[in-house]
């Protein structure tokens, strides 16, 4: 076969260009598109069965021009393959309803999971996977590189640069991949500068890389995911959290960490000014972070404790404090925050020794996930934060000691020296409505079989996990040596839910006497003193006010 | 039993136990809200420890005697009748006031 033609995708973006010039007239200005020009502007940039990614994902969402996308007229623009982090907004799924687009492949849908399960239950949506967030940004760059990007910048000037403010988030990746591959850039902006009377305070997507630039009606939605109002964190978390700090924190040195999203982990945060500085662990624990800027991580920040925090995204209210505390966060000569999803995932996965987080339903095997009946969600990034790094080669003696724990006595493979990444499960072991956090049979065999799924969706494997800790204690799977004794230290934290009724009291005490399972009073700790005075703020209103009145938090958070 | 408002669980228990409590104050911790409860110990005659459990939460009859159960075998308390008024608490926060009471107790 003799091929003549090796830049056909430079002659199809010239065509969509083109297309696009003829369609707005005068409706567009250099790469300034009219507001109200904004469906002609996708109607004209876009082609049946294009690959799109739409920016969106837990934290900011380009939701003007998903808004747009819906409004095409399905007729000229439809079959759409969406590739895209995170399904949040209606529109997301309402573009499959009326045919603009009918394949997808995704990260999370959280909010969108219910709607998503019955749409692909109808045919009405083909998933082609569902990826971690850095799994798909990495197929960006390979085949599942988008035609056209839609993303979400706080300002653009006339030049077509982009100043994504703190959020920034996704759009690197994204526009990095479409635009080296002959795609098309649009971007929606809250506002518009000239450039030369007003500049933009920093640039994070540069205008080479942008094509066309929409000002939204309205500010994009970012969701104040990661606040906690600490009134809301109980004793149980209080205990939880102390036996976290000293068995786990402590014991291995735990200087590089990412924690998840919930109360279990707020509650360390607010601890570790108080608690795990009257143990004496300042300085030797939780120093550097991979974290979106926790606001109960506040109190830690201004005692003294923090010295880095990398984030994926940014904090709604978070804004002002950052921007004193540069010394923490990475922020840009504007002073505000640069954020980046791509990078601090990478951070999360390599460069971290710990990862701890919630789940909702744990087997016998240490298998997790927060997969549930009639939702198909995924998992965002929390796979590839509790996950051990198997290309990690750089020593940490955090790492070193729990490689050597899960290692010791064995031979051959299994016992080749390496270190391990530790992953912590932390759930008490009835959620709300007496719902048991452990299970002999995960929703996700269930889930597989009703959504016909390659796999299950569990979110950790249990082979990741290192550590499960309830409010009855500590599991230390690396210890373990069979699947038998693995069983027997996860019933033996499992308090009275059935798997933790269904114990071998027996081998229990014996993996007790071994120090695989640790209650509170071996690790010299009264439960009666887990109270929630031990708290460094137990109201949102101490936390602006450790912040000196820095931190804003957003309305619905304001309670006083 | 008239006077208990429909919706709540009854149950009860009784343990021989053999450490004596004695004349003491009735002691009270906890609250009755929503996944809370409270807990009354009073001095009682004999050497019993009588639990008497009124929940919101029906059907955990089974997890209840567990954690009365591994309760009374940390505290094998006599002499005293236990009262718990439960609004849904979890076990871990019924162990947990259950034996925050007792430590009101402890001389």
């Amino acid at each position: 076969m003799h091929r003549t033609n090796w830049n056909t995708k430079a002659e199809n973006r010239a065509a969509r260009l083109a297309r696009v010039a003829d369609a707005l007239g005068a409706r567009r200005t250099g790469k300034r598109v009219a507001t109200e020009a904004v469906v002609a502007l996708l109607e004209a940039a876009l082609e049946p069965g294009d690959r799109v990614c739409l920016e969106g994902n837990n934290q900011k969402q380009a939701d003007f021009l998903a808004q747009a996308l819906m409004q095409m007229d399905p007729q000229r623009v439809h079959g759409l393959h969406m590739v895209q982090s995170v399904l949040a907004l209606p529109e997301h799924l309402d573009i499959f309803e009326n045919g603009i687009a009918s394949r997808l492949d995704f990260s999370f849908s959280g909010p969108q999971g219910a709607r998503l399960a019955t749409l692909v239950s109808a045919g009405r949506i083909e998933i082609g996977a569902i990826h971690t967030y850095l799994e798909l940004f990495a197929r960006y760059f390979v085949d599942l590189t988008p035609k056209v990007a839609l993303v979400a910048a706080q300002a653009a000037d006339a030049q077509g640069n982009l100043y994504t403010g703190p959020n920034t988030e996704d759009t690197p990746a994204i526009v990095e991949a479409t635009a080296f591959s002959g795609g098309i850039v649009i971007a929606q902006v809250n506002e518009w500068v000239d450039g030369a009377t007003t500049t933009l305070p920093r640039v994070d997507i540069p205008a080479d890389w942008v094509d066309f630039v929409v000002v939204a009606p309205r500010p994009n939605f970012i969701e104040p995911l990661f606040t906690r109002d600490p009134a809301q964190i109980s004793e149980v978390q209080v205990l939880m959290a102390m036996m976290a700090i000293k068995g786990i924190y402590a014991e291995y040195g735990v200087q590089r960490l990412n924690h998840g999203i919930g109360f279990d982990t707020a509650a360390i945060e607010l601890l570790l000014p108080t608690y795990a500085e009257s143990l004496g662990l300042k300085g030797k624990i939780c120093r550097h972070w991979a974290l979106n800027p926790h606001p109960a991580l506040i109190p830690a920040i201004e005692a003294g404790w923090v010295e880095s925090v990398h984030s994926f995204g940014s904090e709604l209210g978070m804004e002002d404090y950052i921007r004193a505390r540069s010394d923490v966060f990475f922020t840009g000569r504007d002073g505000s925050l640069r954020s980046n999803r791509a990078f601090c995932q990478a951070a999360g996965h390599y460069a971290c020794d710990l990862f701890i987080g919630s789940t909702l339903q744990i087997d016998l095997d240490g298998n997790s996930s927060t997969a549930t009946l009639g939702r198909i969600s995924g998992f965002g990034g929390a796979p590839n934060m509790g996950a051990d790094s198997r290309g990690r080669r750089h020593a940490s003696p955090t790492w070193l000691k729990a490689g050597r724990e899960a290692r010791a006595n064995r031979v051959g493979a299994a016992g080749t020296p390496r270190g391990q990444k530790l992953v912590v499960q932390m759930v008490e072991t009835f959620r709300e409505h007496m719902q048991p956090a452990f299970v002999e049979r995960l929703d996700a065999w269930t889930l597989q079989e009703q959504a016909g799924m390659d796999l299950p969706p569990i979110m950790i494997y249990g082979e990741d996990v290192t550590h499960i800790l309830t409010e009855e204690g500590i599991a230390n799977l690396l210890l373990c040596r069979s699947d038998a004794e693995r069983e027997q230290a996860i019933r033996g934290v499992a308090g009275y839910t059935a798997v933790g009724l269904g114990r071998d009291r027996r081998m229990v005490e014996n993996l007790r006497d071994r120090g695989v399972i640790r209650r509170p009073q071996d690790m010299g700790i009264d439960p009666r003193e887990a109270t929630r005075n031990l708290l460094a703020a137990r109201s949102m209103r101490d936390l602006v006010r450790a912040s000196g009145g820095l931190y804003s938090p957003p309305k619905r958070f304001r309670n006083w | 039993m008239s006077n208990i408002p429909p919706g709540l669980e009854t149950l009860d228990y009784s343990f021989p136990g053999h450490r004596q409590a004695g004349a003491f104050a009735p002691v009270l911790v906890g609250v009755v809200g929503s996944g809370n409860l409270e807990v009354l110990l009073e001095p009682a005659s004999g050497t019993q420890c009588d639990i008497h459990i009124e929940t919101s939460a029906r059907g955990f009859g089974a997890i209840w005697e567990a954690v009365v159960r591994d309760f009374h075998q940390r505290h094998p308390l006599a002499g005293v009748q236990v009262s718990v008024n439960d609004m849904g608490a979890t076990p871990a926060v019924v162990s947990l006031r259950l034996d925050q009471a007792v430590s009101e107790l402890a001389p």
